[in-house]
Order: structure tokens, then C-alpha cells, then sequence
């Protein structure tokens, strides 16, 4: 491998630390889900995927790899990309769909009726509760009554990653996200909470966050029982 | 039942197993699936502590034996409730059914409970096959996994009209906990099936029947929680949440716990070890010395003690099924933190 191709597959790990698991939120290279990364010389990337467990949810891991593939297959210097989801149950029809970007439901033929958009903005709404937690616990914990919170705006949060990935994702589902927007909005409207609300969405916005923390530290202790600890 | 600091605890497992996963089960042709299935059992006993892992070979067929020792013997368990899951696609005489469970456990009486199970898209037969199993085996509770493939029907809701007729035939023959399987599916591919609306509906529908949501709708914890603080005969079935986070994650163990104290309160919280992925033995030790961390991040989740953790260990689980406890088991009636009084109002607005 040339110093270009170093470079290459750079970027293409680079790629692929902007797919997230959209359940879990957290990018697929943080969470052990690639396996494997190589740009042959001439460009062709080839990519190894693998899950925490044989059956964990294809519609998940379709999103995944069709995620991969697209950002992989987008990286300036990569002539064609294979992604390739090892060890599951569904990993053919998911990799041949992927490969024939066929969408998901034509890649199970008779097992689906339902694209996965839906389900992803579902997961993203979580995300934008859990981020929720995240950035107002702190202020909480310093002082900060709820209703104060309500009252204030995105501008107004000390700057954080946790804060930076809020916005980020509150723009991927058409919410308010600029420095003028509350901080406490309804996830599916985008409305500033009401001032009565503001107890109950701040207590579901934690239990959203414990919800998705748990099932990471679950599926990150399976990955490392079935790839051998520290994988 | 275990005793720990001159304190005597009723342990009742809601939630345990005797399948046969051995490679004499596989149906031909499908052995990837019955493969797979029973490794990735496996994979979830190792976030149990290192000495209580099996081997594979162990895992897939254990004995009669095992099961009375690691459950009974050395588990401190009093009354086992067995859960079948049949996959008779994949599983030639099914992966536990009632009556592999009942076989083994006529042998053992006054130790067992047997739950069955029901689909509604079995219609008139499936009704006829229920009465049989309550007759034969006592049954009552049932196991259901509403998210399941039946002969090209995607699943089905506990709030249909078919599932209604169910849960009216419960009724009537003496059924009264449904256990809901609220988790991960496998077929039809692109289906969520941790949606837990169904079962507010049913719940509140049928006032006299318990609902026990298994597994917590974990990892959507909290739409679970949200039906549950609003739906008095709503429970949480506490498989998993020990087995997996205690020994493997203890801080978001205790988070979760927090969070299901606070929403669903510690009078509707039952313990099951989901034996053989996981041995009772520790998780019973294990959450008789567990706390509730002393540290700000825990601060305003309700705390444990004695009376709680007996509770839901076995006491709860005792009502539900009628279980006679003898009396020095038993705590003091209104002791403890009522359940999930503080999120109610939340929800309620007074």
C-alpha cells in the first residue's frame, strides 16, 4: 500500500465514523462495528461489518450498511466500495440489496412493506430526548430551575460536543436548531414545551437517555463476548 | 428462599426455562437459525459473572439435574414459573414447549408453575388447545410474542378483536397474567416490536387481568414506563435487567432501576433469572447487597431497602399467582415506597 492509499483509507475510516447505529446513536467505529477497512490501490474500498449478535434487528443493520456503503462509495479517491455484513442471519439478502441498492424492502422480497424512514426519524426523536438530558442535567445540578431552562434559548448553553450533537440532530429531523430556538422542544412538533409539561419532558428525556445508554452497554458487552473482550 | 443478616427472603422466579437446543432438535434445513438462536443466548450469559458461564455444549442441552440444582438447590429459588417459546421452525420438538416443561416438572410437585401460550391467528383450534393446556397443565399465565410470523401475517396487536376473544377466554378459564414479550424479533424483518400501546390498551380494557411486560421493553425503556405509571395492572418483568446490567454494567444497572422504581414502583416490579442464560444464585446475592448509589447522579430516584427488595423478589409475584407465603416471609401491608406516586402526578398534572 502506497502513502495515497494511507491516505484513502483515512478518509474512508473517516467515512465511516459519520454512520451511527440509529438506535443506539453512537458511530458504528466507536461502538467495534467495523471489522475490517482496506483501499487496494486502485480504489476499490472493501468493508467488514459485524453486529453484537446473529439476530440483532435487520432493519437496523440494513440502515447501517446502506449508510456505510453511501458514505464509503462517497469518499473522494474510492473508485467502488464493498460493504459486507458478516455473521448475521439476514447478512445476504442485506448485502445483495445493499450492493443492488435495491432499498429494503425490495431486498426482502415478501418480508417487508415498510422503508425505514419512518423508523429512523422515530430513533432520531430519542436522540434529541437523550441529548436533552445531556446538556440540561448540568445546569440542573448547578441551580438551574426547569423553568428557567424553558425560558431559555440554544444560544444560551455553555458550548459542549453534547450540545453541538443536539443541534445536529434536531436539523436532521427539521427541528429548531439555531441559536434562537428553545431549549426544551417537542420532539415531533418542534413547540417550546409548556411551562406545566416541563417536569414530565425533562423526566422522560432522562429515562430516554438511561433507555439508550443500557442497551449500548448491552450490546457492546455482547460484541465483546462474541469477538473476544476488548475487540 | 435466602437469608442474608437474619433476613428471610420468598424468592419466586417469574421467568426460567428447560429447552433443548441440541443439535438433535434442528429441523434440516433451518439449523443456521436454531444455531444462531442459541448462541446468541449464550452471548447474553456472558455479561454474567465469569464463573457462572457454561460451555456451549452445556448450554444447549442441560439436564433435569442442572436445572433442580442451579435453580432450587444452590438458586434459592421456592416456585419456578416456566415460560415456553416454542420456534417449531427451527426447533423439531420446539425450543421449550408446556409440555417439555411440564414433563420435567410433574416429577417435582409444588415446584413448579406452568405458564402456556396462545396465538389469536389461531382461531377456533388455538381456543380449543388453550382450554386443553389450562385443564392439563393449571395453567395461569401465558407467554405470548405478538410481533411473530404466522403463515404470512405480520403480527398482530393485543388490542385487535381476535386478541380480545383471547384475553376474554383468559378470563374465563382462570388465567389472569399475560406475559408480553416486548423485545426483540425476528420476522417480519422491518417490524418494531417494542411498541407497548397495545397492551395499555388491553390493560385498560380488561381491568382483571395482569399484564407483565417482559424484559422491559428494553431498549425502549421508556415508553414502557410511560404506559406503566398510568395503567395499575401493568408490571415489569425484571429478566434481563439483573442478569444483564448488575454483574456487567452496574451503574447503568442502577439507573435502570432508578428509572423503573420512580415510573413503575417496586409493588409491580417481578424478578426472573431467565434461566439457564443466567443462574439465579448470584443474581439473588447479588440484588439482596445491592444499593442505590449515594452519589448525585442517583439522588432522585426512590431508594431500596429490605421490604422493597423482598417484594420483588418474590412477594409480588406470590399475589399474581396466588402463592401462599408462610407468614414469616412476609412484610407488613403499606410498608415501603408506594408505587410511583411522584411520576403519576407528573403525568396527571395534579
Amino acid at each position: 500500500m502506497t502513502a495515497t492509499d494511507t491516505g484513502v483509507v483515512g478518509a474512508v475510516e473517516a467515512a465511516l465514523g459519520t454512520v451511527r447505529d440509529p438506535e443506539l446513536d453512537e458511530p458504528i467505529t466507536a461502538l467495534g462495528f467495523v471489522a475490517s477497512c482496506a483501499v487496494s490501490p486502485d480504489g476499490k474500498a472493501r468493508i467488514r461489518l459485524r453486529l453484537p449478535t446473529y439476530f440483532c434487528a435487520p432493519n437496523f443493520a440494513f440502515l447501517m450498511v446502506a449508510d456505510a456503503y453511501d458514505a464509503v462509495a462517497g469518499t473522494p479517491g474510492v473508485r467502488s466500495a464493498e460493504v459486507v455484513l458478516e455473521d448475521h442471519f439476514a447478512a445476504d439478502p442485506i448485502n445483495a440489496g445493499v450492493a443492488a441498492q435495491a432499498g429494503f424492502v425490495r431486498s426482502f422480497d415478501g418480508e417487508a412493506v415498510a422503508e425505514l424512514a419512518e423508523l429512523r426519524a422515530a430513533f432520531l426523536r430519542k436522540a434529541v430526548m437523550a441529548g436533552t438530558d445531556l446538556v440540561c442535567r448540568p445546569l440542573l445540578a448547578a441551580g438551574t430551575t426547569p423553568q428557567d431552562l424553558r425560558g431559555m434559548v440554544l444560544a444560551d448553553m455553555p458550548p459542549s460536543a453534547e450540545l453541538t450533537r443536539l443541534r445536529q440532530r434536531r436539523a436532521e429531523l427539521g427541528l429548531p436548531a439555531g441559536d434562537d430556538a428553545p431549549v426544551l422542544i417537542d420532539p415531533v412538533t418542534g413547540e417550546r414545551v409548556a411551562a406545566e409539561a416541563v417536569p414530565l419532558h425533562l423526566r422522560r428525556a432522562r429515562v430516554t437517555r438511561t433507555g439508550i445508554e443500557a442497551n449500548t452497554s448491552i450490546c457492546s458487552g455482547m460484541l465483546g463476548f462474541r469477538y473476544g473482550e476488548g475487540s | 428462599m435466602y437469608e442474608k443478616n437474619g433476613e428471610r427472603y420468598f424468592i419466586v422466579d417469574t421467568h426460567m426455562h428447560y429447552w433443548n437446543a441440541a443439535p438433535d432438535n434442528w429441523v434440516p434445513g433451518a439449523e443456521q437459525y436454531a444455531k444462531g438462536w442459541i448462541e446468541c443466548f449464550h452471548a447474553y450469559q456472558g455479561l454474567g459473572p465469569e464463573e457462572t458461564h457454561w460451555p456451549i455444549e452445556k448450554f444447549q442441552k442441560y439436564s433435569e439435574g442442572d436445572l433442580m440444582k442451579d435453580v432450587f438447590e444452590d438458586g434459592y429459588v421456592d416456585i419456578a414459573i416456566f415460560q415456553p417459546t416454542y420456534l417449531k421452525e427451527w426447533y423439531k420438538e420446539g425450543f421449550n414447549t408446556t409440555e417439555r416443561n411440564a414433563l420435567m416438572g410433574e416429577k417435582h410437585p409444588g415446584k413448579f408453575i406452568y405458564n402456556t401460550r396462545w396465538d389469536p391467528r389461531d382461531g377456533d383450534e388455538g381456543l380449543e388447545h388453550l382450554r386443553r393446556n389450562v385443564e392439563r397443565f393449571g395453567s395461569k399465565g401465558v407467554k405470548l410474542y405478538t410481533a411473530e410470523w404466522n403463515k404470512g401475517s405480520r403480527g398482530y396487536k393485543l388490542s385487535d378483536p381476535i386478541a380480545y376473544r383471547y384475553l376474554d377466554a383468559c378470563q374465563k378459564l382462570g388465567i389472569k397474567n399475560i406475559h408480553v414479550h416486548k423485545g426483540p424479533t425476528i420476522w417480519p424483518l422491518d417490524k418494531d416490536a417494542f411498541d407497548v400501546s397495545d397492551v395499555d390498551h388491553a390493560a385498560t380494557d380488561f381491568p382483571e387481568l395482569n399484564f407483565i411486560v417482559e424484559h422491559v421493553g428494553l431498549p425502549r425503556i421508556e415508553d414502557f414506563c410511560f404506559m406503566a405509571v398510568q395503567e395499575p395492572n401493568v408490571y415489569a418483568g425484571l429478566a434481563v435487567v439483573i442478569g444483564g446490567l448488575m454483574h456487567a454494567r452496574p451503574r447503568f444497572f442502577a439507573k435502570v432501576m432508578g428509572e423503573l422504581l420512580f415510573w413503575v414502583g417496586e409493588d409491580k416490579m417481578l424478578f426472573g433469572a431467565d434461566y439457564a442464560i443466567w443462574e439465579p444464585k448470584w443474581q439473588v446475592e447479588g440484588f439482596v447487597d445491592w444499593q442505590m448509589p449515594d452519589t448525585e447522579e442517583f439522588a432522585d430516584y426512590p431508594k431500596v431497602n429490605t421490604t422493597s427488595k423482598k417484594k420483588m423478589l418474590g412477594l409480588n409475584a406470590a399475589k399474581l399467582y396466588d402463592i401462599k407465603v408462610p407468614a414469616e416471609y412476609l412484610v407488613p401491608a403499606q410498608t415501603g415506597t408506594p408505587g410511583a406516586q411522584e411520576a403519576a402526578k407528573l403525568v396527571t398534572g395534579t
